[in-house]
C-alpha cells in the first residue's frame, strides 16, 4: 500500500465517521460541528483528487460561511430535542438496512469491476508548478462566462431573501429618524417668551 | 494508486449515509438540512473524480456552481427556519401541518 493510498483510506474513514456522527447526534450542535469535520476531511480528499482551487474553497465557503451560519442558527433557536428524537430507535435499523441496501447497489455500478484501475488508469501527476486555480480560471472567464454570473445574482437574490425573510419591524423600539433629526428647525424646538423685567 | 472505483463507492456510502440521515432524523428540520449539505458533498466528490480520472476542467466547473448554489439554498433554508421558528416555536416537522397536506 503506497502513502497516497493510506492518506486516502485514513481520510475515507474519518470522513464517513463522521458522516455517521452526524445522522445519529442527538445533540444538533455536536451534528453540525461533526459537519465540519467531514467537510475538511473531504477536502482532504480532494487535494489528492488535485483539485486544489475547490479544495480550499470548501473550506472557506462551508466551514467559514455555511457551518458558521447553522451554528448561529442552532444557537438562536430553543430546541426541544427530546420530542424530537422520539421513535428515532424505532426507525434506525429500518435506516440502516436501507443504507446498507443502497450501498449494495450502488457498488454494483460503481464497482472495481466498471471503474477499477483497468477501464480507468489513473493519470499521471502534473508537474510542481501546475496551477490548479489558474486552470480553472481560464476556463470559468471564457467558456463559463454567463453561468458565472447567474451565480453570481444567484447570490445576490438569496442575499436579498434571506434578509427579506428575515427583517421585522417592531413597532415597540424607539430608533432614531436622522431625517427629521437634520430638517428640525429653531422655532421647533426652542420658543422664545417675552417678560416684563421686574422691577424694585 | 487509487482507483476511480474508490472516489466513487466513497462517495455513494456518503449519499447512503445521508439518506439514511433523513430517514432517522424525519422530525428535525435542521439535521435534514445538514443531511441534504452531506448529500450534495457526496456529488461533488463523484464530479471531482471524473473530473480528475478523465482529465477535464469541466468536472471541477461543475463543483463550483453546485458549492454557489448549495450556499444559498443553506442561506435561504436558515432564513425560512428562522421566521418558522419564530411563529410556531418549533422545528419538528410534524407541526407543519397548516396546509393539511
Amino acid at each position: 500500500m503506497t502513502f497516497e493510498k493510506f492518506i486516502f483510506y485514513v481520510l475515507a474513514f474519518v470522513l464517513i465517521a463522521a458522516a455517521s456522527m452526524v445522522i445519529t447526534r442527538r445533540n444538533p450542535v455536536h451534528s453540525a460541528l461533526f459537519l465540519i469535520l467531514a467537510f475538511v476531511a473531504s477536502s482532504g480528499i480532494w487535494l489528492l483528487a488535485e483539485a486544489e482551487f475547490l479544495a480550499i474553497t470548501l473550506v472557506l465557503v462551508y466551514v467559514g460561511a455555511v457551518m458558521v451560519l447553522f451554528l448561529f442558527v442552532l444557537m438562536m433557536l430553543d430546541i426541544d430535542v427530546a420530542t424530537l428524537r422520539a421513535g428515532f430507535m424505532k426507525v434506525l435499523p429500518l435506516g440502516v438496512l436501507m443504507m446498507l441496501a443502497m450501498v449494495a447497489e450502488l457498488v454494483f455500478v460503481v464497482g472495481p469491476q466498471n471503474f477499477g484501475l483497468e477501464k480507468f488508469a489513473a493519470p499521471a501527476r502534473h508537474a510542481a508548478d501546475y496551477s490548479n486555480t489558474a486552470e480553472l480560471g481560464s476556463v470559468l472567464y471564457t467558456v463559463y462566462m454567463f453561468p458565472f454570473e447567474v451565480a453570481a445574482v444567484i447570490l445576490l437574490v438569496a442575499i436579498i431573501a434571506a434578509i427579506g425573510l428575515t427583517m421585522r419591524k417592531r413597532p415597540e423600539t424607539k430608533y432614531q429618524n436622522p431625517t427629521k433629526q437634520v430638517a428640525v428647525k429653531r422655532a421647533d424646538r426652542v420658543r422664545m417668551v417675552k417678560m416684563e423685567t421686574e422691577k424694585g | 494508486m487509487i482507483a476511480l472505483s474508490d472516489y466513487l463507492i466513497l462517495g455513494a456510502i456518503l449519499f447512503s449515509l445521508s439518506i439514511a440521515g433523513i430517514f432517522i432524523n424525519r422530525k428535525n428540520l435542521i439535521v435534514l438540512m445538514m443531511c441534504v449539505e452531506l448529500m450534495l458533498l457526496a456529488v461533488n466528490m463523484n464530479f471531482i473524480a471524473f473530473s480528475h480520472f478523465l482529465g477535464d476542467t469541466t468536472g471541477q466547473v461543475f463543483v463550483f456552481f453546485i458549492m454557489t448554489v448549495a450556499a444559498a439554498e443553506a442561506a435561504i433554508g436558515l432564513a425560512i427556519l428562522v421566521v418558522l421558528f419564530r411563529s410556531r416555536r418549533s422545528i419538528n416537522v410534524e407541526d407543519l401541518d397548516s396546509l393539511k397536506g
